[in-house]
């Protein structure tokens, strides 16, 4: 009997990860076809931005600061055993423009403006708002998902380059005030280092990132079902989802980076 | 204008919607009355296309609603008003960009024809110089009456009120009874009210239907469902505890 239970609930499982992807695909073509579609709206894309940027850039600029500094103190540890305290700066500057910077500011933006877009989206939905938008006959994809899809997918990239900039900042504050490397120095071997190719495939992939952000969140407000409860459930779900498909869209565009730019 | 025919609807099991048949004329003001839960609003979500049939359809000026494509579909929604139960007004935005909605998204015409339609509309329900206030510092009876300025404002051809005059004031009531009937007098508009309150039905109604069991048990005039000898239609229009309605079993819903 509990082997049977077994199958039914993995039956389940699939079958609501199939409706998740289905309804999320969905979701996503639709949000693509409407992008291109006029009537532009910059005002409310402008808006989202605006407001996307304001609420992120402070703990972005605080959290990638930390990780400079964690991360320079952290090879320090091990690169002062082997006497090349000089290569911090190179490995600092790869490690965040390639993978931390795009990493760590996607995932404060899903939880900032990810969770506020589900919230906000689920309680028009709870209290009819997205039913009245469509009777005034107004497409609710065309006028809520693809201004906060737009805006993400530009402001994305341009607060990882700020997340990459602040980065290596910290890490340059403890090297060059800590460690005794001197500025140019260390100015030096971080560009050397950096590739364009670098730079370009780490925004790439927040401009990605951006997209997945806006169309879970968005998809899970629509969906919410039963009051402010469903509301918060919603909230909690969209979050977690955006998280394991950024890890889970890194891996992959890693990977493919790693094979197509070797 | 609108026939209603046959139309069916279920929710996980519970069958809301049964072969129910309904015709609305043009310019006429019907009223649909029945307990709540029964399925009003519902009905008036499929008119405008919100939800799908399961079975049967509603023809809105003879073209099916349910088999428009999306741009006869919005074509169609500029011509058909919804009041929602709740109001539904946008909270992002205050009254006045809530009332003018659809004229700021859909037409090109002046800021200043713009404030004028919004207060005029305004006006109509009695709330003239308020566009300022966010609907969070509204109150409930307010929200409503928004809600109504919002849905006469592109000046529609048919209205669907879900209960205009639920939590309202008797006085705000009557005023709003009496615009619901000015409408139809003077734009000759066609209009489909949900209501439970009696009073408002006979003031407003040039029909009356009763829903029960997901079907119409009674259409006709005041007088006609006044008259009426059906027990179910006297225990509700009546407002008795006692009657056929509570005692059958599985309606409690
Ligand atoms: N989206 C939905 N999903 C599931 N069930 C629903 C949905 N909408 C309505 N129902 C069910 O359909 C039934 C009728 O609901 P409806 O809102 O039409 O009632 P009503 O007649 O308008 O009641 P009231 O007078 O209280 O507004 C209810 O039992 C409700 O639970
Ligand atoms: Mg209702």
């Amino acid at each position: 009997m509990m082997f049977t239970d077994f199958f039914i609930t993995i039956g389940h499982r699939i079958i609501a990860c199939m409706i998740f992807f289905g309804g999320l695909s969905n979701l996503a073509a639709q949000t693509v076809y409407l992008t291109f579609k006029p009537p532009y709206k910059w005002q409310r894309i402008f808006e989202q931005a605006k407001k996307a940027g304001n609420e992120s850039f402070p703990i972005v600029a605080l959290v990638a600061l930390f990780i400079g500094f964690i991360f320079a103190l952290q090879t320090a540890y091990f690169m002062q055993r082997i006497g090349s305290e000089i290569y911090i700066a190179s490995l600092v500057a790869l490690t965040v423009v390639r993978e931390l910077g795009p990493v760590i500011t996607a995932l404060i933006v899903a939880g900032r403006v990810g969770a506020s877009n589900t919230a906000e989206l689920g309680s028009m939905q709870v209290t009819e708002q997205i039913d009245a938008l469509e009777t005034l006959a107004t497409n609710p994809v065309k006028y809520l998902v693809v201004p906060r899809f737009v805006a993400l997918s530009i402001m994305l990239p341009v607060l990882t380059l700020y997340a990459n900039i602040i980065g290596i900042l910290g890490s340059y504050i403890i090297c060059v005030f800590k460690l005794g490397i001197t500025s140019s120095m260390y100015m030096n071997v971080t560009f050397e280092a950096l590739l364009y190719k670098d730079l370009f495939t780490g925004l790439f992939k927040a401009w990605i990132f951006g997209m997945v952000i806006a169309l879970i969140s968005c998809y899970e407000g629509f969906n919410v079902e039963g009051g402010a409860e469903g509301v918060g459930k919603a909230t909690t779900r969209s979050v977690v989802f955006t998280f394991i498909m950024i890890i889970a869209a890194d891996c992959f565009f890693t990977a493919l980076f790693y094979f197509i730019f070797p | 204008m609108i026939e209603i025919r046959e139309l069916s609807k279920h929710f996980n099991n519970h069958q809301v919607l049964n072969r129910l048949s309904l015709n609305i004329e043009k310019g006429q003001t019907c009223v649909i009355i029945g307990r709540s839960g029964c399925g009003k609003s519902v009905l008036l979500k499929h008119i405008v296309g919100l939800l799908n049939p399961d079975e049967g359809g509603v023809l809105v000026e003879g073209k099916e609603v349910a088999k428009l494509n999306p741009l006869e579909l919005d074509q169609l929604r500029s011509k058909i008003s919804m009041v929602f139960q709740g109001g539904a007004l946008f909270d992002s935005m205050n009254v006045a960009d809530n009332v003018g909605f659809s004229l700021i998204e859909h037409t090109h015409i002046t800021q200043k024809e713009l404030s004028e339609r919004v207060e005029e509309s305004l006006h109509l329900v009695g709330l003239g110089g308020i566009g300022n206030l966010t609907p969070a510092e509204l109150s409930g009876g307010m929200k409503k009456r928004v809600a109504l300025a919002r849905a006469i404002c592109i000046r529609p051809e048919i209205i669907l009120y879900d209960e205009p005059t639920t939590g309202v004031d008797p006085i705000t009531a009557d005023s709003i009874n009496g615009l619901i009937r000015s409408l139809h007098d003077k734009l000759k508009v066609t209009a489909v009210v949900v209501t439970h309150d009696m009073k408002s039905a006979y003031h407003v109604a040039d029909k009356i239907a009763m829903m029960y069991q997901g079907k119409i048990i009674i259409e006709g005039s005041a007088e006609e469902i006044q008259a009426s000898q059906d027990p179910v239609v006297h225990q509700f229009i009546n407002g008795l505890s006692k009657g056929p309605i509570t005692e059958s079993i599985g309606n409690s819903r």
